[in-house]
């Protein structure tokens, strides 16, 4: 199936929430809103003839001082079919919250984590959004805009509590 | 008193290994709870050797990202840093010359050779069999030697540039690089044969840390990993760059999708970069080894002293660099772990405004506690052997 195939298929089922679409360099963009996102990404990995299988990468992008400031881009890729798509969805700093979508894809666990600690940006229904690259003890997130690229944080935990991390609460 | 099995109170125990155990090869940390010698829960801590590569990449030009990309698979430099230059030039659509796309798949796929070598080497190692590392290191030196040949360097060669290679092969390169290549079949052989039959591995590795070509898919497993599953999935058949389409090579595929299945798949995909290799020298065609585009290669060194264009052309690129278009991009290669992808997001500047890796063991290693569920203590070396995780791409 052509990219401009399946931005229409999204589109004619998703009218409302389907807000842009976009074909620049050979990639296939689909601009969603975002309480519409998990909705949309079932619909892509279920529907037959799409069938995006392969979960193959997720991040999250600043655009300090834009607003909304965030952005959760995801790229998919169906193995039987062949092709690729993205989808992206904008987030607002004030409700950085997005619906997980690990109950679909398992691979999207640690995506979202690290998105979670690079970004801040939460993930509804995860069943463990802690921190994975950066330590437990890490104050803030470092891919932001806003975080200083020589500032330095030593981990002062206790080896007890290094070794037991704790679930994330929020 | 008697005495029965059962009255024995026992309690789970919970173990770390690593972050530095000899298995991990680098510094990975998996914490296991056992019942007794069987894991019943494993969970992986990553992030010991992360080093802020995406937000270094914010703050480089796009040139000067290629060195750090090459610390990201450190076993297979080169495939890391021809998939960077690879998304620039589609980003700004550059044509890289014949010859630069032939050396090129010399180049990945020697690094594919060096890269499995040492996947099947060290894991053949945590098992017990210490014989084959040698084997194999020995011919990796020797691939080393080729590479340095090339560049100077022989771990972190920084050879590829946007637009084509640095520097044109040296004189009798080909014929070094050939008669190598004719000497890989007997030193994969000879390994083969100590390990195909040996009932000590056949044993550690069989139905261990197995995973259906489904879970595989769901997990995101991408290259030898997901083709020991079943899935003839290989980015070189299904969207070529390179010039890879006009080769002729098989993807190797095992059914089985266990530690054996995974170890030996690396066998089968050596003979076939072999076969890629024998037929990129024999046609490495003549010509520019890097694009003659005065937007992404500096001008040789004559119009630079000799020529103002030339002079202002070179300061451009080297202090404000290479300019992409306004725009984003992502663009896959397959590097010997599987898919490994760059999305960048260009604002037209010097800089990547945004620039995220897709490394191919982060979502492979996320599958880890599945697979060695219910399996013994001793098994997880078993499985982490044939998954290949390296730590400077999983963390970044």
């Amino acid at each position: 199936m052509d990219g401009s195939a399946i931005r229409n298929l999204v589109r004619d089922r998703f009218p409302d929430a389907c807000v842009s679409d976009h074909a620049a360099f050979g990639n296939d963009t689909v601009v969603v809103e975002r309480h519409a996102l998990h909705d949309i990404l079932a619909f892509l990995k279920a529907d037959p003839k799409l069938c995006f299988n392969l979960f193959v990468d997720l991040c999250g992008v600043d655009h300090l001082p834009a607003e909304p400031r965030f952005e959760v881009v995801y790229h998919l890729k169906s193995i039987k079919h062949g092709h690729r798509l993205r989808v992206k969805s904008t987030v607002p700093e004030d409700d950085a919250l997005v619906a997980s979508v690990t109950d679909l894809w398992p691979a999207a666990d640690w995506y979202e984590r690290e998105c979670f600690d690079m970004f801040g940006i939460r993930f509804s229904g995860h069943p463990n959004l802690r921190r994975i690259l950066t330590h437990q003890d890490f104050e803030g997130h470092p891919l932001r805009k806003d975080y200083p690229i020589n500032r330095r944080q030593d981990l002062h935990l206790p080896v007890e509590d290094i070794l037991t991390p704790k679930p994330f609460n929020g | 008193m008697s005495f029965k099995l059962r009255d024995i109170c026992t309690e789970k125990l919970v173990v770390n290994m690593g972050p530095a155990h000899p298995l991990t090869h680098g510094t990975l940390r998996i914490q296991l709870e056992l019942d007794g010698e069987r894991i019943v829960h494993a969970q992986c801590e990553i992030g010991y050797l992360h080093r802020c590569f995406e937000k270094e990449a914010e703050y480089r030009t796009w040139t000067q990202v290629i060195p750090y990309s090459e610390r990201l698979n450190y076993v297979s430099p080169v495939s890391n840093s021809i998939g960077w230059c690879h998304t620039i030039e589609t980003l700004m659509d550059v044509d890289v010359p014949p010859r630069a796309q032939a050396i090129r798949v010399i180049l990945c796929e020697l690094n594919r050779i060096m890269d499995h070598l040492v996947c099947v080497g060290t894991s053949a190692v945590d098992v017990g069999a210490l014989t084959n590392f040698w084997y194999f290191f020995n011919f990796r030196e020797r691939i080393y030697s080729l590479l340095e040949e090339v560049c100077g360097a022989r771990l972190m060669v920084n050879y590829p540039r946007i637009g084509g290679v640095v520097r044109d092969l040296p004189e009798g390169w080909t014929d070094r690089c050939m008669a190598l290549v004719d000497a890989l079949p007997e030193a994969v052989g000879d390994v083969r044969g100590l390990l195909e039959h040996n009932r000590i591995l056949i044993d550690r590795l069989k139905g261990v840390g197995t995973i259906s070509a489904d879970r595989a898919i769901a997990y995101g497993f991408t290259g030898p990993c997901l083709r020991a599953s079943g899935v003839a999935h290989d980015l070189r058949k299904a969207e070529p760059y390179f010039g890879y389409e006009t080769y002729d090579f098989d993807v190797p595929t095992r059914p089985e999708g266990d530690s054996f299945a995974r170890l030996f798949l690396r066998f089968d995909e050596m003979e076939q970069s072999v076969r890629i290799i024998r037929q990129a020298i024999d046609r490495l065609p003549d010509g520019p080894f890097l694009v003659d585009d005065p937007r992404v290669a500096l001008p040789p060194k004559e119009k630079v002293y000799g020529t103002i264009e030339g002079l202002v052309n070179h300061f451009k690129l080297v202090f404000e660099g290479i300019r992409p278009p306004v725009g984003e991009i992502y663009v896959a290669t397959e590097v010997p772990n599987g898919e490994l992808g760059f999305y960048v997001i260009s604002k037209g500047e010097g800089k990547a405004f945004r620039m995220h890796c897709r490394a191919p063991c982060f979502p492979i290693f996320s599958a880890f506690p599945e697979l060695v569920q219910d399996h013994m203590v001793a098994d997880t070396t078993a499985v982490l052997g044939g998954l290949n995780i390296v730590a400077g791409e999983l963390e970044r």
